[in-house]
Order: C-alpha cells, then sequence, then structure tokens
C-alpha cells in the first residue's frame, strides 16, 4: 500500500536517510524502530512531505507522494501524530479534532469519526472545550492520535506514542493501536520502545543512521540477537 | 525591608515624574487643577482619542494578523494603509464628488473609495507578500525584517509619486509631497444636539461616529471571521504550528496570503476612514502613523486580536490626553514611555500570552 523506495533525505548537507525501502501492506501494524537520531522522525516527514526526499520514490497505492506538498500528501489519505505531538494549544480539544478533518467534505463522516474518537478516547469528551495547552502530557497525546484519526486516514502515521509517558498510559495507548488497527486502519509506527512496538506490530524495519538495517515480522525480530542486546536491553 | 526594596523603583518612578515630567509637559498638579475645573474637557478628549484610536487599532490589527502567522513585523504595513488613503482620495477625485454634493452622491462616493482601497490594499499585500517574504520564510529573521524595510521606501515613494500625477488626478494638488486635502464628506454635525436635541457640554460629530461605528464593525468582522470560519480556523492552526497544519491538509502559502489580503484590506478600509476624518492624507502618514500601530501591536501583545484592538483605542486615548493636558509635542515620546514602562514589566505585552505544548 504505502511504498518507499531508495529514499535518501538531507538537512542541509546532511545526509539523513540514506536510502531507505520499505513497505506496509493495508491492515498491517508495521514498526520502525531505532536509536535516537537513526532517522525514525526524517521517515515520517519525507512521508508526509513535510521535508523533500532529494531521490527515490514514495507511493500510496501506486500514487506518486515524492514531489508534491506535505497538504496535499494529507489530501491522499495520510495523516500522523507528529513527533512532539504539535497539538494547538490555544485551540480546544474540540477544534483540535475539527482541524483533523479540514481536508473532508463528507459531515456525517466527520461526525461518526468524532463518535468513534470519544469511544477510543473517553477522556476527550470530558475535556472537550478545555484548551490543548491545559491537557496533561497523556492527555495531549491522545488528542495527537485522535485528531490524525478525524481525517480517517488509508496509512496513519504514528511519531513515538509513548514518549513521556507513564507505563500504564503506554500500556494504555498501544492496547488503543492495537484496538484501531483491528477495526482496520493501516498504521506506521515509529519507536523507541522497541519491546512495545514489537509486542503490537506485524512487521518491523530496525533503523540504524539513516539505513535499515534489518527487517522482518515481529516475531523474528524479538528473536535475534542483535536486535535484543541493542534494543530490547537483554543480554 | 522587603516592602521598601519591593516599591523602590516605583517610589523613585513617581519622584521622577513628579520633578521631570514638566519638562515634557507633565505637571501634575496643573493637570488636576484643569481636569477639576472643566471636567468636559476631558471627556470630549476621550471621544477624540477613541476615534483616533478606532483608526489605529485597525491598522494596527494588520501588523498583529501577520506577526501572528509568520512573526514578521511587516514595515510595509504602514505604507499599505498610506495607499490606501491614496486610493480612496483618487476614486473621490474621479467621481468629482465635492462638499456642496448631495448626501447620497457623498456616501455613493465614499462607498466607491472604500471598496476602491479595500481591494487595492489586498492586492497590493499579498502581491508584496509573494515577491518580498515568501521566499526568505525559512530563512533567519533578519532577512524578511531588512526586505520589510526595503518594501517601506519603495511603497512610500510609489504615494510620492502617484502624489505628483496632478495631470491625471487633479485632486492630487501642485506638489507632490505637500499634504493633500481630503474632501470632507461628512461634515460636523453634533450627533447629540442636532440628533437627539440634547444639550451636552461635550460633542460627539457625525464624523467620530462613523469612524467608531465602522471600526467597531470591522473588528467584531474580524473576530468572528478568525474564531468561526474554515479559513479562520485555519489561520489559527498555522498560527499555533506550521508543521501541524500542514499535517492538517492545510495550504499554508494559501492561509498566509489570505492573511496579508485581510490585513491590507483592513489598512485600506483605515486609510479612508482616516482621509475622511483628518480631511488631509500625505505621503508620509504611513510612516508615522504605521509607527504608532506598531506600537500598539506590541502593547497589546503582537499577534494577539484583542490586543490590537485594545492597545490602538489605548494608544488613542492617550495621545489625546497628552495634546490636551501635556503637550502635542511631547506626545510622541509618551506615547513611547509608556510602551517601553508596559516592556520592561510586561515583555509579552498587555494580553500577551505565553502557551507552551507541555512535554
Amino acid at each position: 500500500m504505502l511504498e518507499l523506495k531508495d529514499v535518501h533525505t538531507y538537512y542541509g548537507n546532511i545526509h539523513a536517510l540514506k536510502g531507505i525501502s520499505l513497505n506496509v501492506q493495508k491492515g498491517e501494524i508495521v514498526t520502525l524502530i531505532g536509536s535516537n537520531g537513526a532517522g525514525k522522525t526524517t521517515t515520517l516527514r519525507t512521508i508526509q512531505g513535510l521535508i523533500h526526499a532529494r531521490h527515490g520514490s514514495i507511493t500510496l497505492e501506486g500514487e506518486e507522494l515524492t514531489k508534491i506538498p506535505a497538504h496535499q500528501v494529507t489530501m491522499r489519505g495520510v495523516s500522523q501524530s507528529p513527533e512532539g505531538r504539535l497539538i494547538f494549544p490555544r485551540m480546544t480539544v474540540l477544534e483540535n479534532l475539527e482541524m483533523g478533518a479540514f481536508t473532508r467534505k463528507d459531515k456525517d463522516g466527520i461526525k461518526s469519526d468524532l463518535e468513534r474518537v470519544f469511544t477510543v478516547f473517553p477522556r476527550l469528551k470530558e475535556r472537550i472545550k478545555q484548551t490543548g495547552g491545559t491537557l496533561s502530557g497523556g492527555e495531549q497525546q491522545m488528542l495527537a492520535i485522535g485528531r490524525a484519526l478525524m481525517a480517517n486516514p488509508r496509512v496513519l502515521l504514528l511519531d513515538e506514542p509513548s514518549m513521556g509517558l507513564a507505563p500504564i498510559l503506554v500500556e494504555q495507548i498501544f492496547n488503543i493501536i492495537g484496538e484501531l488497527n483491528k477495526q482496520g486502519t493501516t498504521i506506521l509506527l515509529v519507536e523507541q520502545n522497541a519491546r512495545m512496538a514489537l509486542s503490537i506490530a506485524h512487521r518491523g524495519y530496525v533503523l540504524q543512521t539513516g539505513t535499515i538495517r534489518l527487517q522482518g515480522s515481529a516475531t523474528n525480530l524479538q528473536e535475534d540477537d542483535e536486535v535484543r542486546k541493542t534494543y530490547l536491553g537483554e543480554h | 525591608m522587603q516592602l521598601v526594596r519591593r516599591f523602590l523603583p516605583l517610589v523613585i518612578g513617581i519622584y521622577l515624574l513628579l520633578f521631570f515630567g514638566p519638562l515634557a509637559g507633565f505637571d501634575f498638579f496643573r493637570i488636576v487643577g484643569e481636569i477639576y475645573n472643566k471636567p468636559s474637557l476631558l471627556l470630549q478628549q476621550l471621544i477624540n482619542g477613541l476615534a483616533n484610536g478606532s483608526i489605529v487599532a485597525i491598522v494596527a490589527l494588520g501588523y498583529t494578523l501577520v506577526y501572528g502567522i509568520i512573526e514578521l513585523v511587516n514595515f510595509a504595513h504602514g505604507d499599505v494603509f498610506m495607499l490606501g488613503a491614496f486610493m480612496a482620495l483618487t476614486v473621490i477625485g474621479a467621481t468629482g464628488v465635492t462638499e456642496t454634493s448631495t448626501a447620497s452622491e457623498k456616501l455613493t462616493a465614499a462607498l466607491l473609495a472604500g471598496a476602491a482601497a479595500i481591494i487595492f490594499c489586498g492586492v497590493i499585500n499579498v502581491i508584496i507578500e509573494r515577491f518580498a517574504y515568501r521566499r526568505l520564510r525559512n530563512a533567519p529573521r533578519l532577512a524578511p525584517l531588512i526586505s520589510a524595510i526595503g518594501v517601506s521606501f519603495i511603497v512610500q515613494n510609489i504615494g510620492l509619486f502617484w502624489g505628483g500625477l496632478r495631470s491625471f488626478f487633479p485632486i492630487m494638488g501642485v506638489n507632490s509631497a505637500a499634504p493633500k486635502a481630503f474632501p470632507d464628506l461628512i461634515g460636523r454635525v453634533d450627533v447629540f444636539k442636532d440628533w437627539f436635541g440634547l444639550d451636552l457640554p461635550i460633542t460627539l460629530s457625525t464624523k467620530e461616529l462613523m469612524v467608531i461605528v465602522v471600526a467597531a464593525a470591522l473588528m467584531v468582522g474580524l473576530r468572528l471571521l478568525v474564531q468561526y470560519t474554515k479559513i479562520g480556523k485555519a489561520m489559527r492552526a498555522t498560527a499555533e504550528n506550521r508543521d501541524a497544519a500542514k499535517i492538517m491538509g492545510i495550504d499554508i502559502d494559501r492561509v498566509i496570503s489570505f492573511t496579508f489580503l485581510l490585513g491590507g484590506a483592513l489598512a485600506g478600509a483605515a486609510g479612508l476612514m482616516f482621509g475622511l476624518y483628518n480631511n488631509t492624507v500625505v505621503f508620509t502618514m504611513g510612516f508615522t502613523g504605521g509607527l504608532r500601530a506598531f506600537t500598539s501591536a506590541v502593547l497589546g501583545g503582537i499577534g494577539n486580536i484583542t490586543g490590537a484592538m485594545f492597545g490602538g483605542i489605548l494608544i488613542g486615548l492617550l495621545a489625546a490626553f497628552s495634546d490636551q493636558y501635556f503637550s502635542s509635542r511631547w506626545t510622541n515620546a509618551w506615547v513611547f514611555a509608556i510602551l517601553v514602562t508596559v516592556m520592561v514589566f510586561r515583555p509579552t505585552g498587555l494580553m500577551g500570552e505565553n502557551v507552551g505544548q507541555k512535554a
């Protein structure tokens, strides 16, 4: 469904992605794990079109995404809960969620998706009139994911949904991610918390300094010696 | 001890103000005396200040909208306001309306002039953004700022040139740089006395009423637009976080263009209002007027729409008060002294706020 072929991305002269190739099939959770600075966030930003790849191609169901501006990538069905959440702090929870559906015109669909977000995150419904900036970290994470869901995306990109959250919340968020996937959302999940990520993903890629070092099914990766040593902290 | 230390700066400030203030027209006891002897004068200045401040506020909105969205102080904005006044004057000249025309002729001319100024300034502002700022959006902050100062000079000289086209627009008068008489299409009818038969010691003329009502309508309209419409929400989202706005599917180039269109349109309306209220326009009015409007935006908390309105009206009132009771030569000094004082104690402006995202 989503396919990256030999994608190279630069920040100025810094060669951040050195030929990434990966694919996400419909209905899958694919996770991208790796340490700080490996290029996980850069990969998501490149898919979204926030930075453009200098070489290589990105396609969604055969449609070329490589050169088009970010807002058009969103219109074609990619949305994400970005690194640092980037919620709108002065807008209310409801307004934040409405912004997620910015490109949609189907009022009924928006309404039912809003209900769905509130079913998944009842906490957001309680805070509906509060501004985004007054939410706790966990609530902001829920808002960022909920906002991305409001776009009714073909592929949902999640950047470190566990970042800065208490362990119990992390577990809760990952349960919800698994639940969303069961309801049919295709997900590309970027995580530093490799253990959690591999526990819910179908397949995974291990990113190291801008290249894909390993790939395979989540079970195989969990059993790989190198992954266990480097990313799961086992000896 | 703690108490003394806390209030020492305040005490020193008051001391300095009482002793050195009179040099700049601030003579506390004289002012109290004047207000006591003729309190109606204070009320009158409130009305004048409100009218002047309303125009300043409308211009200030243009600064604050643009700053809010791309963090650029658009120094050319004041000069676009000047172009609005010139456009309005040109259209009024073309309609041939004079102060002796009938009321409906005057109204038609004013509406035509307003429409022309609003559209013209909106479009000019969009063009300025497209060519002078867009490519510099990701450059260091200083680059677009310098660009804005350059555009300000260019626009000011366009005004100077325009003012010299007397063979095309006789209303511009003989000298291109000289202040131009703007026809008084509204006149000074006292609303209290002539409309309601009230005999008050203060007057509210039709001119002031027009300025205050139009400005209030524009401000309310803008507020509603930003709060409730789709494009307004897109503006807020873009202002809060550009990357997040892009992820939402917002074409931020279009939103930024629209913001400049809106700011320009407000400047155009303010240009017409300024002309009708003060009956004189000059090509440098963009600089002086713009400086005051920018000050208002900063005073209110730049980027904050309510703050700009509030700041504009506050500066208008302060200037009127200073003109009456201090000394009109020192008015600008007082305006900026207040600005500095507010900035020292509240760097974000009176209504500015720091809303961050929690980590």
